[in-house]
């Protein structure tokens, strides 16, 4: 693949760009498939490192990234609103990444589909229940109902375990009335995911502050 | 162990049969921990240390998401619209 692309783009800069761009993908994927080799406890382990999935993920945010973009131009672009725009962006293509498998993922993009809803004020669809297998989502960050649980969290009559997985369980997105081995298993592959995601956008926002200073790349 | 098992006495009968299971998914969860991962341990690392650990090297994660979010809104505006169609058609192949 690397040697496709060297051959149709045109011998300036930004042929050393795209190299760039593959040697750094290679080089994040090889540490990460020596560690996979190691813990095969399942399928899970694997899955969030190889370099078919960041490629798959970096795809996949290029072209979200790319529709916040020409969304942002058009409405006015604080800088927070952006910064929130990127994060949601990101967040929608790791959990479309991941295949529906997840809990963690499903509440991601349901909960996409329900704020959009709201925003039209419309009555509440029926067909949604399909993709919804949790409760009622109400945002996980923005939630209103954070203040009752945390009350209730501050029993001491709730054993210590229980209670940190409970916390855990409103970290993760859509995991808040699950049970405890539901929560642990979310938590594992949410944080793989996540890791992965971080990977990925550290290395697109160093290619793109490399290519906007204009400096030649190593 | 052993102070694991007087735990669960304390709580409901029902969670006992789970608790291996729950305990088994608290080290694989102990594993994926950068903190605690050096520590193979049993004994010394107990599950409320690797769920406090969870929830704050999550909370890390996301934090670290959002700064990066918030470059890349930042870097994308200033992107010069030629290069990011590049990026992209690279990414897609």
């Amino acid at each position: 693949m690397a040697s496709l692309i060297s051959d149709t783009e045109p011998p300036t800069h930004s042929n050393t760009v795209s190299t760039d761009l593959t040697r750094r993908k290679k080089r994040l994927s090889v540490p990460s498939s020596s560690s996979s080799v190691t813990t095969r406890d399942g399928d899970n382990h694997a899955r969030w490192r190889s370099e078919k999935q960041q490629r798959n993920y970096s795809s996949k945010l290029v072209q979200a990234l790319q529709q916040v973009r020409l969304t942002s131009s058009s409405s006015s672009p604080t800088p927070q609103k952006r910064g929130k725009a990127v994060r949601e962006a990101a967040d929608r293509a790791l959990a479309v990444s991941a295949r529906g498998r997840t809990l963690w993922s499903r509440a991601i993009l349901a909960n996409k589909i329900k704020l959009k809803f709201r925003k039209q004020k419309r009555p509440k669809q029926t067909a949604i229940p399909s993709l919804i297998t949790t409760g009622s989502i109400s945002g996980s960050r923005r939630s209103k109902k954070r203040r009752v649980s945390v009350m209730r969290l501050s029993k001491k009559s709730i054993p210590t375990v229980n209670r940190k997985v409970r916390v855990l369980g409103r970290l993760v997105p859509g995991c808040k009335k699950e049970s405890v081995p539901v929560i642990l298993e979310e938590a594992t592959d949410y944080i793989q995911a996540l890791e992965m995601q971080v990977r990925a956008m550290k290395s697109l926002a160093e290619l793109l502050s490399g290519s906007n200073s204009a400096s030649p790349p190593i | 162990m052993s102070g694991r098992r007087s735990r669960s006495r304390q709580s409901s009968g029902t969670s006992r049969i789970s608790e291996e299971q729950i305990n088994d998914l608290i080290i694989k969860l102990q594993q994926l921990l950068p903190e605690l991962r050096d520590n193979r341990r049993s004994d010394k690392v107990s599950a409320a240390r690797v769920l406090q650990e969870t929830c704050n090297y999550i909370r890390n994660l996301h934090r670290e998401v959002d700064d990066l979010s918030e470059r890349l809104s930042e870097l994308l505006a200033n992107t010069d619209t030629a290069q990011a169609a590049l990026i992209r058609s690279l990414l897609t192949q």
